[in-house]
């Protein structure tokens, strides 16, 4: 019995001893170097494996960061002092780290646009609404109020407000790209922070055809296109078109005179406020902040 | 014999009630013009037409008014005499607004066309056939649409053996094309013809549900007196049997592999009143500008197989059908298994409408959805042998690769697992989102790499 328990002690020793022998020796051999920065920038990284940099995860993101091949600023999960310190470790240029966030196409919700149909299906997704007839609204380009882009942040930067439309906290928004692709109608873009001047209307009717559906939404007056500088704002296809290239341009003046609030001026980092309006017709206006006088200087 | 053989059918599949006695019985009856018409310039899969008219022309009743936008596109032709309005946004059966042509309809407007049929088919070439059957605008009219002459156009080193009309009508309530087989049973077998003519195939089969007797006997009687090696088979009623791969399957008891299409089988599958359009054409020069439309449904006062304009709008003609009823809850564009719901009666009826659905609320199901108990009855169902319940698993964790993996592009949407699901699992509806997602993110890596 006793020799039983010594033999079997034995084997197993003289085994383990016989492995971690090989795994000694081929831990030696097969050894890859690796940049032991790697490491560190990813402890440095936020770890959210969002993908918004374009790489599969904070890892990937690393290596491409060490290697050269992206500049930390490509990460917009991380802070500013964040990215600064990993650019101070590397001693690399911190990359252009304007902030980008995700807007709206849209101001539509269930005040403005009133749902026509209703959707009793159990999917109750926008995606599952927008492939029955398009959706319940009588907008065809509008948001549908179901929040899947609410769902499909990871970061709980899109809220649905009481008036079925998503808001972005530009705070937590982190452009991942995420509910721009999960948006059935399209409606979410990347923007740069600084690009304040938003069309937030998709819908290519014109006139009362297009007001009879959302009360907000752009009748192609061609009012503001009127009243900007010359050449940024030009009338497309029924809707506005901002020329970005000529961002510093561009002002709330455009929206002044804007009939129904279709053209927003997205000051003070605010999606909605619903209580202000325009001073000289119905509808909405994002802000009221802007002075005459400035434009004419 | 095949044509007494009412066995034959494919294997899954299931048997939801038919309601087909609503209008089975009802001729076809025509549809007086009304004021307006509007005419999508998309009513087909492939690229939408492009208009040859302006606001303000004056158009004749079957003139062309819009040309073939590509190979996979058709013509479209003026329904009435009348004005064009316009061409503007409108909403289409799909619930987009897209570019539809108005036309105003002249007080005067006959029922007459003043039109010269195309030359003789038998003189034609194959080419010259085909490019015809687009100039008419024929589309295949079982309700996907599909341009008919894409169909017919046999590409180099195929051969096509089969034609197969499909004459099942499996969608529960609809009867277009049954009443078609009964009225038109000439213009079908001359359409026959003239197909034959061109594709010279070995055997023609005209697959038929047993629940048509009367659309069987007629076919069968006016076939006898030709000399086409034409077939008609009876088949066991079933959905979706009228899947052109259903059909196949069905008649020739052979499976089309995935990702492969009826003609690798050496096969030709059409529409039975697809068929009856190209008799109109080539016999009497009468392009695509009007179809039978079943009007019917528990919320319709007087149901009805009707030929209507196409471009009527929808209202028109509830309108000529008595009007809804107060119950009424849903409009379909189609059958209650894959037509289209519509939130709108301002719609207009299209080359692919085969019917007009109106259900009460008492019809509607609307059951709360529970997990999934591994019954495996989607399976049971499922016609091309896919696994729904598995898919429906994936699609809820939003795994769109692996639902790919498990051919997620086989599903033709016919509705079969949904139906039978105990568990009331939206599994057709989530397949659509995930392909959908699925469409996307594969045009946005094309887009990328090019």
């Amino acid at each position: 019995m006793l020799d039983q328990v010594a033999i079997s002690l034995i084997i197993l020793t003289g085994l383990g001893l016989l492995f971690s022998t090989i795994l000694a020796i081929a831990y030696k051999k097969l050894k890859v170097q690796e940049d032991p920065r790697i490491d560190k920038v990813e402890v440095m990284l936020p770890g959210a494996n969002c993908g918004a940099c374009g790489s599969p995860g904070c890892r990937a993101f690393a290596e491409r960061v060490v290697n050269k091949e992206a500049a930390p600023g490509k990460c917009t999960v991380s802070t500013p002092e964040g990215v600064g310190k990993i650019a101070a470790f590397l001693g690399v240029d911190a990359g252009s780290g304007e902030k980008t966030v995700a807007r709206l196409l849209c101001a539509g919700g269930a005040m403005e646009s009133p749902v026509k149909a209703q959707y009793a299906g159990t999917l109750n997704t926008c995606r599952g609404a927008a492939i029955v007839s398009g959706g319940t609204k009588d907008c065809n380009w509008g948001c549908l109020g179901l929040g899947d882009c609410a769902v499909s942040c990871d970061f709980g930067a899109i809220q649905m407000n009481g008036n079925n439309i998503p808001v972005v906290d530009i705070d937590k928004c982190v452009a991942c790209n995420d509910c721009v692709e999960v948006c059935p109608k399209q409606l979410f873009v990347l923007m740069p922070i600084s690009q304040k001047l938003v069309v937030q209307c998709r819908s290519l009717l014109e006139g009362d055809e297009a007001l009879s559906r959302c009360s907000v939404a752009c009748n192609a007056c061609g009012r503001c296109a009127a009243d900007a500088l010359p050449g940024v704002i030009s009338m497309k296809n029924n809707l506005p078109v901002i020329d970005y290239g000529q961002n510093e341009l561009t002002s709330a003046l455009a929206i002044g005179r804007c009939p129904t609030g279709a053209i927003t001026w997205l000051d003070n980092d605010r999606q909605f406020v619903a209580d202000r309006k325009s001073p000289l017709s119905v509808g909405r206006v994002e802000s009221t902040q802007y002075d005459e006088g400035t434009y004419y200087q | 014999m095949l044509g007494i053989d009412s066995n034959m059918t494919f294997s899954h599949g299931i048997h939801p009630e038919e309601y087909k006695e609503f209008t089975s019985s009802c001729p076809i009856e025509r549809m007086p013009f009304v004021e307006e018409y509007v005419l999508p310039l998309s009513q087909h899969i492939g690229a939408p037409c492009k208009p040859i008219v302006k606001k303000g022309d004056v158009v004749k009743r079957g003139q062309m008014i819009a040309e073939a936008g590509g190979f996979v596109s058709v013509a479209m032709h003026a329904p009435v005499d009348g004005v064009v309005t316009g061409i503007e946004l409108t909403e289409t059966p799909s619930g987009q607004m897209a570019p539809a042509i108005r036309i105003r309809t002249d007080a005067f407007s006959t029922q007459q066309f003043h039109l010269t049929p195309p030359k003789a088919p038998e003189e034609m070439t194959v080419k010259e056939f085909v490019s015809s059957v687009q100039q008419a605008g024929i589309v295949g009219l079982g309700g996907a649409a599909f341009p008919a002459h894409v169909k017919f156009a046999i590409p180099e080193g195929k051969t096509c053996r089969y034609i197969m009309l499909n004459g099942c009508e499996c969608e529960p309530f609809l009867t277009s094309d049954h009443r078609t087989m009964v009225e038109q049973a000439d213009a079908i077998v001359d359409g026959i013809a003239i197909l034959q003519h061109h594709i010279r195939a070995e055997k023609i089969f005209i697959g038929i549900e047993a629940n048509k007797p009367d659309a069987i006997a007629e076919m069968t009687r006016k076939i006898a007196a030709t000399a086409l090696p034409a077939e008609v088979v009876s088949l066991k009623v079933k959905y979706p049997q009228g899947a052109e791969k259903m059909l196949l399957t069905a008649i020739l008891g052979k499976e089309v592999p995935s990702g492969k299409l009826p003609l690798d089988m050496e096969a030709l599958v059409s529409n039975i009143s697809t068929i009856a359009a190209l008799s109109h054409w080539f016999r009497k020069g009468i392009p695509l500008v009007e179809r039978v439309v079943t009007v019917t449904g528990t919320a319709i006062n007087r149901p009805s197989n009707l030929l209507v304009p196409i471009g009527t709008s929808m209202r028109e003609v509830v309108d000529f059908c008595g009007g809804l009823k107060d119950d009424a809850c849903r409009i379909l564009l189609g059958g209650p298994m894959m037509g289209m719901v519509q939130k709108s009666l301002n719609i207009p009826v299209v080359k692919g409408t085969s019917g007009i659905l109106i259900l009460t609320d008492k019809e509607v199901r609307s059951l709360d959805e529970y997990s999934c108990i591994r019954c495996g009855k989607c399976v049971d169902a499922c016609p091309i042998h896919l696994n729904p319940s598995l898919l429906g698993l994936l699609a809820k964790k939003g795994l769109w690769e692996e639902m790919e993996e498990n051919h997620l592009f086989d599903c033709f949407e016919c509705g079969s697992c949904s139906f039978v699901c105990p568990s009331a699992i939206p599994l057709v509806q989530s397949f659509r989102v995930s392909k959908g997602l699925l469409r996307e993110r594969m045009a946005r890596e094309k887009a990328k790499a090019a």
